[in-house]
């Protein structure tokens, strides 16, 4: 008589859970019956580099940076969905030429407005 | 040793293939073999260090080799170097962020001592000032081997701690400390210049 297909899988979950809960379950016992906690301020510091952490962990960017997030999209991100599409592009039916099309329509217009704000002029 | 099994009885149940051992035995045995080390280096010591890692030297063979990044997952704190009264505050630190149990190695002469540094204005002599250190190994840097000897004669010092009972190793007791005071900069010296709870040099009577 074969056994269940399944009792495999079980007998697999079964070890799943044993194998990473047995050595927790111990090391709690030892902890509960041999070592003693010492727990401290340096101990349960954040940082871990011997370093005092300064400042608050909460930081916010500064809004100016949304010209860098442009740039990239159009010359990064575009060239991604670009390569893709040149390969297929004999393959292509009508409807996703205009979708990449509109897609490109839409990087091309942040792509002038950056330019008239003048962010592709080398900074001397 | 086992103190609950006898050692003619233990010798006997070998003989008929019987291997009995203790949960203190089982437990040193397995942390001596896993000792993994606190991985950064201060000076010239620190490529001995390296180099006693490295192939050659294969500090593998003595279960060492698994250099910890983090304080968090480390055993052992090699000092390996020159310790700056710069630099001080932050090795302290680290050694507090680490688990018990831990264990230190001063290595060579200026993380005992100073060593040819200790006239300087701004060396510490002897990491021992702040931190207790289990293992000292003199050298200008020492070699690699003198490295593996100290890592043996800490798997040694590992092994004899007693988990139990009045002589129990030291990080088992409630009311030892497992972090010590953080020097700070002060004018002229670390403010306090050394941790009398740990450093206790040997008063000198000259006659």
């Amino acid at each position: 008589m074969n056994p269940d297909p399944y009792l495999f899988l079980i007998i697999f979950v079964g070890v799943a859970l044993v194998f990473p809960l047995a050595p927790l379950a111990l090391a709690w016992l030892w902890r509960r019956f041999f070592q003693p906690p010492k727990p401290g301020q340096d101990k349960n510091a954040t940082y871990e580099c011997g370093v005092e952490a300064t400042g608050e962990a909460q930081v916010q960017f500064r809004s100016q940076y949304y010209l860098y997030a442009i740039i990239f999209l159009i010359f990064d991100v575009e060239a991604i969905f670009l390569v893709p599409f040149a390969v297929a592009f004999t393959r292509l039916p009508v409807g996703a030429f205009i979708a990449i099309l509109v897609f490109l329509l839409l990087l091309i217009e942040g792509l002038i407005w950056a330019w008239g704000k003048g962010c592709l002029n080398w900074a001397r | 040793m086992s103190e609950g099994v006898d050692e003619g009885l233990r010798s006997e149940l070998q003989k008929q293939g019987v291997w009995v051992t203790s949960m203190q035995e089982l437990y040193n045995w397995g942390r001596k073999n896993s000792i993994w080390p606190l991985q950064f280096g201060l000076a010239c010591c620190a490529i001995e260090m390296i180099a006693t890692a490295a192939s050659r030297y294969d500090l593998a063979r003595f279960g060492g080799e698994v250099f910890r990044p983090s304080p968090r997952q480390a055993d052992l704190m090699i000092v390996a170097g020159t310790v700056t009264k710069k630099m001080a505050p932050q090795v302290v630190r680290l050694y507090n962020q680490m688990p018990d149990p831990k264990y230190v190695i001063a290595m060579g002469a200026c993380a005992i001592s100073g060593g040819p540094f200790k006239q300087g204005y701004n060396v510490l002599k002897g990491i021992d000032r702040y931190i207790p250190v289990d293992v000292y190994i003199p050298g200008c840097p020492p070699r690699p081997e003198a490295l593996l000897h100290a890592f043996m004669e800490l798997q040694r010092k590992i092994d004899e701690q007693k988990l139990t009972g009045a002589g129990k190793a030291e990080f088992l007791k409630p009311q030892q400390p497992s972090e010590f005071p953080v020097p700070a900069f002060g004018a002229h010296d670390l403010q306090p210049p050394s941790n009398p709870d740990v450093f206790r040099p040997p008063h000198l009577e000259r006659a």
